[in-house]
C-alpha cells in the first residue's frame, strides 16, 4: 500500500504509523505543524520523523541522519521539488525524499520510510 | 625525450635563475609557484627593464585607453614576496658561465644556479638604412619606448612607421592617437602579410585609410632624411618619393635576443633563436629557453604570447619533475588595430594540399572573411577582417568538420545565413582561450563544479581571458549558456519557488505589508510554485525578511509564532545552536563582554547543574554545550531569572559587539568604548539580517577590539568616533572601510541605523556586509552617498524601520518559557515527552563532557 495518504483538511484524529508490530499511535494530528516535523520513539528503540505538508499529506521516515548518526531529521526544513516533498537535514543539509526515504543528494543512501494514517476515533 | 637531471628534483638548496622578466618570464614564475617549486627552491630573477613584467600586448592601450604603466603590470601585488622570489629590477645579466654555473649581472651580482632559464624575448629589428640613428627615430617594444615616443611627438606634426605588420599597425595606431599625420610603409604588397591574404589585406587597407592613416605598400625605405638640427625630417622611399615626417618608428620585425646564449656557447639557429627541445631545454640540460628568444623544436621562433606561455608551462613542469612538452603552436591572432578587427587562424593562407576556400567580401563596409576548408570539409583556417564576431567559435572548430556549411559561416548574419553558430555547438575539447590553453570543458567545469557565475570569476578560476583578451566575448556567451543549462543563476531568482532576488522580495514585503510566507508565495511565487511548501532556501530567507520588518508589516515579532515557526532554520526553531550529535548549545548575551561576578557565578552554576561543557567564545561571551532539547527551557528559566537574554548565537542576527576596556581603565583610551559597545549591542540585539552581524568598539586607534574586522566597527578618536563598515574575519577576511569620521554619539547611532537597514534591504541571503559592499554597484561610494548624503531620499524611512525594530524588541527566551504552547515543542519525542534522545551521548574529556564519537554505517534498512 502507499505510505502517503491525502486526507482533506482540517486534519483531526490520531496520527498512526505502521511498524513491524502493527499501527502505532503517535500524536494528535493538530500537533503536526505544516512544514515542520516531530520525532517519535518506536517500540524497538528506533526513531521516526513525521511530517505534514501544506496540503495535509503525512509522511514518516527514519529520524537518524545517516550522515552524522544524530536523531535530527525531524528538525529539518520541509521542501518541495517537482511536487515531491523532502526534508533537508539540519546538520549537513542533505535532502531525503519523504515518500520513500531515499537521499536526493547521494543515491547510495536511504533511510527507512513508514506508512502513516490518521484514524478518526 | 625527457632527460632527468638534478634539476628535475629540486630541493630546498636548489637555485633557479630566470633571466628576463617579460610576459613569458612572469608566466613561468606563476607556473613554478603553482607547482610549489618556489616553496622548495630559491628563485632569482634578473630583470633588465626598470619595472617588473607588464602586459606588452596591451602597450598601445596606454595611448588608446589612457592606461597607466601600472595598469599594464602583470604580477599581482605581493606575488614575489609571497613566493619568496628574489627580483632584481633594472639589473640585466651580462654573462653566463656554464662551467661554474654562474650568472653575473650588471651590478656585479653573481648567482650560482642549478637551473637557468632564459626568457630574454626579442629586440626590434632596425634595417640598416642611412639616418636610422638620428634624433626622432624610435622602436616600439617597451614602456620606456612608448614614453619616449610620447615625449618626442609633442614637438612634431607627422610620423612614419616602417613596417605594416602587426606591430607596425600598433605603432601607427599609437602615432595616430598622439595626433600626428601618420604614414605606414610596408615592403610587401599588402598590410599584415604574415597573417592575412590578399583579399584581407585590401579590406584592411581600406579600413586603415578610412581612419586617416596613409598606407604605402610595395615600397621600401631607402633613407631617413635628417635636417640641419640633426633631427628626422622625412623618409625617402624606394620608388623615389619622399614622405615628410617629424619622427620614425621602426617596426620591421623582431629578432630573438640570443646574445647571452651565443656568448656561452649554446647552439642557436641560423636566423637566431636559442635551440631547445620539446621540454624547452637547450643543449645544456640545466639551461632552458622560453618565449620569443627560443627556437622551438619545430624550427620556429614564436613571436606571440600564447606559444610563449605554453613554453613557460612546459619548462616549469619539467623543472618540477612533471611531464610536459611544447611541440609547436598555431599562429592564430585576433587584433584590434586602429579600431579595425583582424583575425587569422590555422592555415590562413591555404597551403594544405587540396584545400578550398570560401570567401565573402564587402568592400564598402570593409568586411572580408575567408575560410580554408579541406577536401573532406574539415575547417583548416581562415582570415577575418572588419567583423570578427565568429572568431571565438571558428578557431576552436579548426581541425573538425563544422556542423554548418562553410558558406553559411562566412555570410553576415541575416544575409541568408540560416544559423548562427554559438559556442554551445563546440565540443568540450575545443580550446576557447588559446593564450592559456583553456578548453570549453574546463570553462563549463568552472561554472558547474566551482560555482563561477560571471566572466570575472571564470577568469580567476581558469585564467581564460586573461591573456590577449580575444576570447572574453565568447567566454561570456559560454558562461551564460552553461548557467542556463544548469537552470541556476542566470535566473537571478532566489530559488525554484521565487523568481525575485532577496532584495526584490524585501521591497514586495515592505510595499505590500505582507506578513506571511504563504501570502508571499501564493501571491508572488513562481507560476508552478504557488500553493507548494517552498524549500529550505526561501523559507529562512523570507522568515528573515519578515522578522526584520515584523514591527512594520505587522508580522509576529516572535520567531516561534504560528507559521513563522515552520520557516526557521533548526537553530532558530529551538533558539539554540544544534551541535554535531544533535545536542544544543546556549549562548546568553553578555553585552560588550562586560559581566558581573554574580552573573558569572550563575552561568557557572547552571553549567555545573546541567553538566554542560563550558567555553569562552571568540566573541567575548560564554558558550554552554551539550544540552538536550528538553533541557533548554529549564536552563533558560534559570538564566532569564538571573537577568540573561538570548544571545542570538543561533540566528542570522546581531551577534556580539565586542569592546576593549577603553578610557575608563586604559591609559591610552580616549572614549568609553565599553559603554558604547553595550549601547550598540542593546540597540541592535535581535535584529534579523541576511547574514550574522558582528561589531566591536575600540577605545583608541590601538584597536584592541579589532573593530576593523567587523561588519560595523567603531574606533574612538579625540573628537568622537570613526565608523568602519564591511569588515570580516572568517573565511575571507577583509578590513573594514572608513565610512565617516569624528561622529558624535547620536550621529554614530543614526549612521549605523541607516547602514544596517540599507544592507538588510539590499543584500542577498547569507551575504555578509563585506561581500555585499563589494558586490553592489558603486560599492562604498554608493553606500556612503545613500546613508550619509541621503542620495536616494530613503534615510528617513531607514531610521523609522530601525526605530520600529528597537521599540518592538522582546527577549525570545523570556517569551518562550512563559508560553506553554511554545514550550510543548521542546521534547525529543512527541509520543514519549519524558524520554531523552538516546543517540545524544557524551564521554568525558579534560574534566568536562564531549559528544561521543559516532561510528557511521551509511545504511539503515528499510522496514515497513
Ligand atoms: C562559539 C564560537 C567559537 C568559539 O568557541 O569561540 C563560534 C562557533 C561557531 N561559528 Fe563562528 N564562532 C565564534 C566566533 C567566530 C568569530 C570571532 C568573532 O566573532 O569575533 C568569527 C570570525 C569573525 C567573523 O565572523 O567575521 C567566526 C566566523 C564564523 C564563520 C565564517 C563567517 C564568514 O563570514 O566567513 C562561520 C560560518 C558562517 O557563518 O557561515 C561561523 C559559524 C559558526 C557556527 C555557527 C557553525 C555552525 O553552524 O555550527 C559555530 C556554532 C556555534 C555554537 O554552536 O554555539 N563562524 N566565528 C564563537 C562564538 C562567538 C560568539 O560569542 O557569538
Ligand atoms: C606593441 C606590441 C603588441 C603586441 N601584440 C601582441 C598580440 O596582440 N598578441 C600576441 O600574441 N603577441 C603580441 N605581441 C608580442 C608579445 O608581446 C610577445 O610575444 C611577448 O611579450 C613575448 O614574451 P617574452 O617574455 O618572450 O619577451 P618579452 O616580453 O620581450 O620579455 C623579455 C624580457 O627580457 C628582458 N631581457 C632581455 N635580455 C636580458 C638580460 N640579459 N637580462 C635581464 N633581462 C633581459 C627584456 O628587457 C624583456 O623585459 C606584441 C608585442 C608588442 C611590442
Ligand atoms: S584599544 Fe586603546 S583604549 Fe582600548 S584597550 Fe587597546 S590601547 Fe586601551
Ligand atoms: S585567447 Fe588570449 S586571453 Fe584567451
Amino acid at each position: 500500500m502507499s505510505n502517503v495518504i491525502s486526507p482533506t483538511l482540517p486534519l483531526t484524529g490520531t496520527v498512526e504509523l505502521r511498524t513491524a508490530e502493527g499501527w502505532l499511535a503517535v500524536c494528535a494530528a493538530e500537533e503536526l505543524l505544516p512544514g515542520r516535523g516531530v520525532a517519535a520513539l518506536l517500540p524497538d528503540g528506533r526513531q521516526a520523523a513525521l511530517f505534514r505538508d501544506r496540503a495535509g499529506r503525512l509522511y514518516a521516515i527514519g529520524n537518524v541522519d545517516p550522515f552524522t548518526g544524530a536523531g535530527v531529521l525531524s528538525h529539518g526544513l520541509l521542501g518541495t521539488l517537482q511536487d515531491r516533498a523532502y526534508v533537508a537535514s539540519p546538520l549537513l543539509k542533505q535532502r531525503f525524499d519523504l515518500a520513500d526515504g531515499h537521499c536526493l543528494d547521494d543515491d547510495s543512501v536511504a533511510v527507512a520510510s513508514y506508512p502513516v494514517r490518521v484514524s478518526r476515533s | 625525450m625527457a632527460v632527468t637531471t638534478a634539476a628535475s628534483r629540486n630541493t630546498r638548496d636548489d637555485t633557479i635563475v630566470l633571466i628576463g622578466h617579460g610576459m613569458v618570464g612572469q608566466r613561468f614564475l606563476e607556473a613554478l609557484a603553482d607547482r610549489g617549486v618556489t616553496g622548495r627552491a630559491r628563485v632569482v630573477v634578473l630583470c633588465e627593464e626598470p619595472r617588473p613584467a607588464y602586459d606588452r600586448v596591451h602597450l598601445t592601450s596606454y595611448f588608446s585607453e589612457n592606461a597607466s604603466p601600472e595598469d599594464l603590470s602583470m604580477a599581482e601585488d605581493g606575488f614575489m614576496a609571497r613566493h619568496g622570489i628574489e627580483l632584481h629590477v633594472g639589473d640585466p645579466a651580462v654573462s653566463v658561465d656554464r662551467e661554474s654555473r654562474t650568472v653575473t649581472a650588471r651590478s656585479g651580482l653573481t648567482v650560482v644556479y642549478d637551473t637557468l632559464v632564459l626568457a630574454t624575448g626579442s629586440y626590434p629589428f632596425v634595417p640598416p638604412v642611412p639616418g636610422r640613428d638620428a634624433a626622432g627615430c624610435f622602436v616600439y617594444r617597451t614602456i620606456e619606448d612608448l614614453l619616449a615616443i610620447e615625449a618626442y611627438a609633442r614637438g612634431v606634426s607627422s610620423g612614419a612607421v616602417v613596417g605594416g605588420g602587426l606591430l607596425g599597425l600598433e605603432a601607427a595606431g599609437a602615432l595616430k592617437g598622439l595626433g600626428l599625420d601618420t604614414h605606414v610603409v610596408e615592403f610587401a604588397p599588402r598590410l599584415m602579410p604574415v597573417q592575412v591574404d590578399e583579399g584581407g589585406g585590401q579590406a584592411l587597407r581600406r579600413s586603415v585609410e578610412g581612419l586617416g592613416v596613409s598606407v604605402h605598400t610595395g615600397v621600401g625605405t631607402s633613407e631617413i632624411t635628417v635636417g640641419d638640427d640633426g633631427r628626422v625630417s622625412g623618409m625617402a622611399l624606394s620608388d623615389g618619393s619622399v614622405l615628410p615626417a617629424g619622427m620614425v618608428v621602426f617596426s620591421a620585425g623582431v629578432r630573438p635576443r640570443d646574445d647571452l646564449a651565443r656568448a656561452c656557447g649554446l647552439p642557436v639557429g641560423e636566423r637566431g633563436g636559442i635551440v631547445v627541445d620539446e621540454q624547452c631545454r637547450t643543449a645544456d640540460a640545466s639551461v632552458f629557453a622560453i618565449g620569443e628568444c627560443a627556437l622551438a623544436c619545430d624550427g620556429r621562433v614564436y613571436g606571440l604570447v600564447a606559444p610563449g606561455n605554453e613554453m613557460a608551462e612546459t619548462a616549469a613542469r619539467t623543472i618540477a619533475g612533471e611531464a610536459g612538452a611544447f611541440t609547436g603552436a598555431d599562429l592564430s591572432t585576433k587584433l584590434k588595430l586602429l579600431g579595425v578587427d583582424v583575425a587569422s587562424f590555422g592555415d590562413a593562407h591555404g597551403t594544405t594540399d587540396g584545400c578550398l576556400d570560401v570567401r565573402y567580401s564587402d568592400a564598402r563596409s570593409g568586411v572580408y572573411r575567408k575560410l580554408v576548408v579541406g577536401a573532406d570539409g574539415t575547417l583548416l583556417g581562415g582570415v577575418l577582417v572588419g567583423d570578427v564576431e565568429s572568431y571565438g567559435v571558428l578557431r576552436p572548430l579548426t581541425g573538425s568538420v563544422p556542423p554548418v556549411a562553410p558558406e553559411h559561416l562566412v555570410l553576415p548574419a541575416g544575409a541568408g545565413a540560416p544559423v548562427t553558430l554559438g559556442p554551445t555547438a563546440l565540443p568540450d575539447e575545443a580550446v576557447m582561450c588559446s593564450c592559456h590553453n583553456v578548453t570549453k570543458g574546463a570553462i563549463r567545469g568552472a561554472v558547474t563544479d566551482h560555482g563561477c557565475g560571471t566572466v570575472p570569476e571564470v577568469k580567476k578560476c581558469t585564467k581564460a581571458g586573461t591573456g590577449c583578451g580575444s576570447c572574453v566575448k565568447v567566454l561570456g556567451q559560454l558562461v551564460t549558456a552553461e548557467l542556463e543549462a544548469n537552470g541556476v543563476m542566470v535566473d537571478k531568482g532566489l530559488c525554484p519557488h521565487f523568481a525575485q532576488t532577496r532584495a526584490e522580495l524585501y521591497e514586495v514585503v515592505l510595499a505590500l505589508r505582507i506578513s506571511s510566507y504563504r501570502d508571499l508565495l501564493d501571491g508572488h511565487g513562481r507560476e508552478g510554485a504557488r500553493g507548494t511548501d517552498g524549500c529550505e532556501v526561501c523559507k529562512p530567507a523570507v522568515a528573515s525578511i519578515l522578522a526584520s520588518l515584523a514591527a512594520t508589516v505587522g508580522a509576529s515579532v516572535h520567531v516561534l509564532d504560528g507559521e513563522q515557526a515552520a520557516l526557521q532554520d533548526t537553530n532558530d526553531h529551538f533558539l539554540a545552536n544544534m551541535q554535531k550529535n544533535g545536542s544544543y548549545s546556549i549562548v546568553p548575551r553578555i553585552p560588550g563582554g562586560e559581566i558581573t561576578p554574580e552573573r558569572l557565578i550563575v552561568i557557572g552554576e547552571v553549567a555545573r547543574d546541567f553538566g554542560l561543557y563550558t567555553k569562552i567564545t571568540g566573541g567575548q561571551r560564554i558558550d554552554l554545550f551539550g544540552a538536550r532539547v528538553e533541557q533548554l527551557p529549564l536552563i533558560w528559566t534559570r538564566l532569564v531569572d538571573a537577568g540573561f537574554e538570548s544571545g542570538h548565537a543561533y540566528g542570522k542576527a546581531l551577534r556580539t559587539v565586542k569592546s576593549c576596556v577603553g578610557q575608563t581603565w586604559c591609559r591610552y583610551g580616549v572614549q568609553d568604548s565599553v559603554r558604547m559597545a553595550i549601547d550598540l549591542e542593546l540597540r541592535y540585539r535581535g535584529l534579523r539580517s541576511p547574514h550574522k552581524l558582528k561589531s566591536a568598539v575600540s577605545g583608541c586607534a590601538r584597536e584592541c577590539a579589532e573593530a576593523q574586522s567587523k561588519d560595523f566597527g567603531v574606533i574612538a578618536t579625540a573628537n568622537g568616533w570613526n565608523l568602519y563598515v564591511g569588515g570580516n574575519g572568517g573565511a575571507t577576511p577583509r578590513h573594514a572601510d572608513l565610512l565617516a569620521q569624528d561622529l558624535s554619539d547620536a550621529e554614530l547611532v543614526r549612521l549605523i541605523d541607516r547602514f544596517l537597514m540599507f544592507y538588510i534591504r539590499t543584500a542577498e541571503p547569507l551575504e555578509r556586509t563585506s561581500v555585499w559592499l563589494q558586490r553592489i554597484a558603486g560599492g562604498l561610494d554608493h553606500v556612503r552617498d545613500v546613508v550619509v548624503h541621503d542620495s536616494l531620499g530613503i534615510c528617513g524611512e531607514l531610521e523609522a524601520l530601525m526605530a520600529a525594530h528597537v521599540a518592538g524588541y522582546r527577549d525570545e527566551w523570556a517569551d518562550t518559557i512563559n508560553d506553554p504552547e511554545r514550550l510543548s515543542r521542546f521534547v525529543s519525542f512527541v509520543n514519549a515527552p519524558d524520554t531523552p534522545d538516546p543517540t545524544v551521548r557524551f564521554v568525558p574529556e579534560r574534566g568536562q563532557i564531549k559528544p561521543e564519537p559516532i561510528l557511521l554505517t551509511l545504511t539503515e534498512t528499510v522496514t515497513a
